[in-house]
């Protein structure tokens, strides 16, 4: 159902109809284009570049829904979107999906009404000190100034790190990730506590990357994921599936370059359901059959994702770690597709 | 009907609603109150509605909650255990701290640099001109930025303040030292001031949620008994004055009234200052005043003195050219023409605009989120916010409190306002 | 007998002493008057040294040539020498249209250029009276003009949009000879506003549709940088006047529960820091529409800072309804006009004059609040295309540069304003003795 409001003033003509509590699918299909909850700049996961075009890890992910639902993945728009206001935004319906380094916490998924629909990115918060600061354990920070940035989980579970080690620290709350790095940078605060992705990216563009070390400890688990509204679990599923479908094509070995080929090809069963091939498993969610071969051609499989914008070899140089596939030691892991 | 007549006694008719000027009135009031009635309604109801969709109730329980997040300036005892209204109130002292201080710095500086604008120095008039254009010309929040970059950029590290074995060996010296005689420490995370601190302290009373400082109360309360006294024997001087002629010399009694009870009691309550010492990490010791605070502090001082000074020279150049006159022709100086004859006259032309000024500065302390001051918008408008995710009960309740702090200045100074204004006869 | 001696011709006048003319006296007079006075200029010439000295070689030592911070440092070390700063322009050679377009189209460029160009065309009229009257009607049509170079789309949508207008207009004209004044305004408001609800979208798209022409559309979202900043402060000024008009008359009105709205409405804006108005445009907006209502970010914050200026203007305005003598409105009513009729006629025309200096300051204030947005996660120059910026592995660490750039366009805008604001406050004076 779509209701609209007039504003008298001409300018007021931009506004949009959107619609949120049930039916993103039909409202996505029917604008003819994905609204994408994004950070307002975050290197590799998510920030524009000198033309204005989005890039990065969570970035990709988006433009695969797209490509599944819309069949390009360039109809994307991307609203960015401060820790402040993400869920708002996504609430309310000014964005269909939201995926922007938020952590999965119970309190989320319940009180705030929100779905989280899968673990693009399994992380941890730790430390990132100087190495001449000569600390080789987060437990030996007691009395350090600590940055941290606001509106986040990262507040909460450093001050229970703090507290239940019994060591005290002084906290230096900053607005966004640049912010941070130039404190910590100029010496303001003796450590700097985020995800552990956002640690190694930090790190890998500094002038002095050897002078800096990420001590041991993972103080918490920080599985970063897109978000949908609650109430929607159609939606939740054509978002969920499309992430999956990223990871089954890594699996299968199904990349940008060969989806084609091996949809012609291939004569695994569950390649060619994926693939749409054989099987209508799209339709069934309300999607094209070859949604999800369109969402792998726009973008590539997970694992091309991950090593395009913040894999080895890049700037931000993050090993996989914990988000490899589940057969080569990871957590990745997508359910069956039948 | 060419007659004059007295207006005939109509009955009333419904027309006359809206054709009679005497019943117009009332009608567009109804209206009006009958619309805004409405669209109040409507807004609830949206709210209800929405609230609704979302699972959400409106109620402000989640203030007795645990906070569970740490704020770097506190001017009142806080933990992470501590409340969410605990930490309202720590941002709420926080942002008054700001505004009160700032207030203060901001007109000193600005009457200042007003009448330095008129003096006729040159050079001096036109550094001041500079000063005032640039600084109203660019937003605030550039200066914001701007200064806490230059804290965080140009000032050492606490290390660079480390004297080491090797160091003592070699014959060097630190790389930075401390300021004002070793007392104050500015690194790039914070100023370290000595911290007063008494051996036998009055201790504090527990009212509930908040404790009150026996000390600082009796500090307080000595000093005002000081003033006080000190302005009765100045009253009874110019008494003796008007009645004989001759000024009895009053100046150590003064003295001694306004500050004698003062260093006795600091005595008697045994006064230490605690100096910022360098160990582990930081400073420690003493009071450690972050640069948000600082570069807020000093950004909102700066940028409201330059529309001061503005106000300060309207002021002057308001007052007639012939007061100053009058007064050089009775042999006074220049400076004492300044204080005696004509900022006492300015005043009244200064004292509205400077009003708005003064609510501006308490309403721009909000943009200390650009430097993550933690006040009334970075702890309820902010982490709490973000925390709970009520936006509905936060914001509602920061503005509230917001306008309940410019309702409150503004009530003070119009008040102050009343009592120099011209008395009309 | 003594010969009496006296002198025929006059004396050469002799040059005053060095010390009373010349550039001695000068400095003598203006730097040395004094001890209080030498002090001072010792001081301020120590601060302008200390100023110089401090930020001269990094303004020598720019850079205009290079592709990233590093490759600025390097070629700075080089030059200069190892340790030396420099200023890093070749950021702003790169990223300048960022700041000033934010993500806008480049080869669109030239429709914000032209409605900025535009702008001064329909404020003309406005501002100099010896522009004929006419130019007005171009006034009247610059919203839709402009909305549509920026926005884009179908040059039919602002058109059938300005038909409301168009219609609450004839009504007006029409009708009061029927309905009377009041009558026929609520007659126009009520047809205007069922032409925008449902006449409006379907005679757009069929117009559109039939005779497609127009530009191509661009979405708020890539707004940013100036453009944002110069939208939002214009179209806030421009919508919050007649609110403000309103506002103003309602607080000077006898009636008391207008009075006391427009006194609550005023009084509560301008308690409030604009930045919580903004997080109510971000977050409370939404509760306050009926469910599933949505719209753009950047209409909402107009909304909100419309409301925002409309309560300073208010205030401006009725300075200058305070500062018209009273034998002005005892004229209008001795001359029986009623209360719209004078004010139409006599007060507001006079009042807006005395004004306009005021709206001025109103709008240079708002135009340098506009950068808050960027709290809410609009691009505006200053902190939103900034962190962009630096958010580019190349620029990672680049502080002073975007912001003496943005600061300068900021200070050439905002100063210009203001030095046209006092000249028009001189002229007015004069008009007024």
């Amino acid at each position: 159902m779509k209701k609209s409001v007039f504003l008298g003033t001409v300018a007021g003509a931009t506004m949009l109809a959107g619609a949120a509590m049930a039916g993103t699918l039909d409202d996505v299909k029917a604008r003819g284009e994905l609204i994408c909850g994004s950070n307002t700049g975050l290197t590799g996961f998510g920030t524009p570049d000198a033309s204005g075009n989005w890039v990065g890890f969570d970035v990709d992910l988006c433009r695969a829904i797209a490509a599944a639902v819309l069949g390009d993945g360039s109809k994307v728009k991307f609203v960015p979107t401060t820790g402040e206001t993400r869920f708002t935004a996504l609430q309310s319906g000014e964005v269909d999906v939201l995926v922007r380094n938020s952590t999965w916490t119970f309190s989320r998924d319940t009180e705030l009404a929100l779905d989280f629909v899968a673990v693009n990115y399994y992380d941890g918060q730790g430390f990132m000190v100087k190495k001449d600061l000569g600390v080789s354990s987060a437990k030996e920070l007691d009395g350090a100034t600590v940055c941290i940035q606001t509106g986040t989980t990262t507040e909460l579970n450093l001050a229970d790190f703090f507290k239940q080690n019994n060591i005290s620290y002084t906290p230096v709350t900053v607005a966004d990730d640049s912010e941070a790095q130039r404190q910590y940078l100029a010496g303001a605060c003796d450590a700097y506590t985020t995800d552990a992705s956002g640690l190694a990216a930090s790190r890998a563009t500094m002038p002095d990357a050897d002078n800096h070390i990420i001590l041991p400890e993972i103080i918490s688990k920080e599985p970063l994921g897109p978000v949908v509204r609650h109430g929607d679990s159609n939606w939740g599923d054509v978002v969920r599936w499309t992430y999956y479908a990223l990871l089954i094509a890594e699996e299968k070995g199904i990349t940008k370059a060969n989806v084609e080929e091996m949809a012609g090809s291939s004569t695994d069963e569950e390649v060619k359901r994926l693939l749409g091939v054989s099987g209508d498993m799209g339709p069934k969610i309300g999607l094209d059959n070859a949604a999800f071969k369109n969402a792998i051609a726009a973008v590539g499989n997970y694992g091309e994702i991950f090593a395009a914008n913040i894999g080895e070899g890049t700037t931000i140089n993050l090993a996989r770690g914990l988000n490899a596939l589940w057969t080569q030691g990871g957590l990745q892991y997508a359910p069956p597709f039948r | 009907m060419a007659m004059v007549t007295d207006a005939p006694k109509e009955s009333f008719r419904l027309s006359m609603l809206i054709y009679d000027s005497r019943y117009r009135a009332v009608t567009i009031q109804v209206i009006v109150l009958l619309l805004v009635g409405l669209f109040f309604a409507w807004l609830l109801n949206n709210t209800a509605q929405n609230l609704a969709a979302r699972g959400k109730e409106f109620n402000f329980g989640f203030l007795w909650a645990r906070a569970g997040y740490d704020i770097n300036q506190q001017l009142i005892p806080y933990t992470n255990d501590s409340t969410h209204f605990r930490a309202l109130l720590v941002g709420l002292l926080n942002t008054l701290v700001v505004a009160i201080l700032g207030c203060i710095l901001a007109t000193f500086l600005g009457v200042v640099i007003g009448v330095l604008r008129l003096s006729k120095n040159w050079l001096v008039g036109r550094l001041m001109t500079v000063y005032v254009e640039v600084f109203r010309n660019v937003p605030l929040l550039l200066w914001i930025l701007l200064s806490y970059v230059i804290f965080s950029e140009t000032m050492p590290e606490p290390k660079a303040f480390r004297l080491t074995d090797d160091m003592i060996a070699a014959g060097e010296e630190p790389a930075a030292s401390k300021i004002l005689f070793g007392t104050v420490a500015i690194t790039n995370r914070g100023t370290s001031i000595p911290a007063p601190l008494f051996d036998r302290s009055l201790g504090s009373v527990d009212l509930g949620f908040v404790s009150i400082n026996l000390t600082a109360l009796a500090t307080i309360l000595v000093l005002i008994g000081s003033i006080w006294a000190n302005r009765r024997l100045l009253a009874s001087a110019r008494a003796t004055q008007e009645a004989t002629g001759i000024r009895p010399v009053v100046w150590w009694k003064s003295l001694l009234i306004l500050f004698g009870p003062f260093i006795a009691l600091m005595i008697a309550l045994g006064l230490h200052f605690e100096l910022p010492e360098l160990k582990g990490f930081n400073f420690q010791g003493g009071i450690q005043v972050a640069h948000s605070f600082t570069a807020l502090l000093i950004a909102l001082v700066l940028y409201t003195a330059a529309f001061i000074a503005e106000i300060v020279r309207a002021g002057i150049l308001a007052i007639s050219r012939g007061q100053s006159e009058a007064a050089f022709a009775l042999g006074l100086r220049p400076g004492r023409t300044m204080n005696l004859i004509i900022l006492p006259q300015a005043l009244r032309v200064i004292i509205p605009p400077l009003i708005s000024q003064y609510l501006n500065l308490t309403k721009n302390t909000s943009l200390g989120i650009a430097v993550s001051y933690l006040d009334l918008r970075g702890t309820l408008g902010g982490i709490t916010l973000n925390q709970t995710g009520r936006e509905l009960e936060c914001m509602l309740l920061m503005m509230l409190i917001y306008l309940t702090i410019s309702l409150i200045i503004s009530a003070l100074m119009n008040l102050y306002n009343q009592t120099v204004q011209l008395k009309a006869r | 007998m003594a010969e009496s001696f006296v002198r025929k011709e006059m004396l050469e006048a002799q040059a005053p002493p060095a010390s009373q003319a010349g550039a001695i006296a000068w400095v003598r007079e203006n730097l040395f008057s004094g001890p209080l006075n030498t002090i001072l200029t010792l001081l301020g010439i120590v601060v302008i040294y200390w100023l110089i000295s401090t930020s001269l070689p990094w303004w020598l030592n720019g850079v205009w040539n290079a592709s990233s911070l590093s490759e600025c440092r390097s070629i700075v070390a080089a030059s200069a020498g190892e340790g030396a700063t420099g200023a890093c322009w070749a950021m702003l050679r790169e990223r300048w249209h960022q700041f000033i377009f934010g993500f806008y189209p480049p080869e669109s460029y030239w429709r914000p250029i032209l409605a900025f160009v535009l702008l001064f065309v329909a404020l003309a009229p406005v501002l100099f009276t010896s522009v004929p009257r006419k130019a007005l009607w171009f006034t009247a049509i610059y919203p839709a003009l402009c909305f549509w170079l920026l926005w884009g789309g179908p040059i039919w949508t602002p058109i059938v949009a300005m038909m409301g207008f168009v219609i609450l207009g004839l009504a007006v004209v029409y009708l009061s000879s029927y309905l009377g004044a009041p009558g026929s305004a609520a007659a126009g408001v009520v047809a205007a506003v069922l032409w925008w609800l449902f006449l409006q979208g379907p005679v757009a798209g069929f117009l559109a549709s039939n005779l497609p022409f127009g530009l191509a559309s661009v979405n708020s979202d890539r707004f940013g940088g100036f453009l944002l900043a110069i939208t939002i402060g214009v179209t806030a000024i421009g919508c919050s006047l007649p609110i403000g008009i309103i506002l103003a008359l309602g607080r000077q009105s006898n009636m008391v529960i207008v009075k006391a709205l427009s006194v609550a409405f005023i009084e509560f804006i301008r308690g409030v820091p604009l930045i919580t108005l903004l997080f109510t445009a971000s977050l409370l907006l939404q509760y306050f529409l009926p469910p599933n209502t949505n719209f753009d970010i950047i209409l909402r914050v107009i909304i909100l800072v419309t409301f925002f200026a409309a309560a300073y203007l208010a205030e401006v305005i009725r300075g200058g309804l305070a500062a018209l003598p009273r034998g002005q409105y005892e004229a209008a009513d001795a001359l029986g006009l009623d209360y719209w009729q004078a004010q139409r006629l006599i007060i507001l025309p006079q009042a807006l004059k005395i004004s306009i200096p005021g709206i001025v300051s109103s709008f240079i204030g708002l135009f340098k609040d506009t950068t808050l947005v960027a709290f809410v996660g609009l691009m505006d120059p200053l902190k939103g295309v900034t962190q962009i910026v630096r958010a580019d592995m190349n620029w990672k660490g680049i502080y002073w540069e975007p912001y003496i750039f943005v600061g300068a366009i900021f200070f050439i805008i905002c100063f210009g304003m203001s030095r046209y604001s006092m000249y028009l406050e001189r002229k007015l004076k004069t008009d007024h003795r």
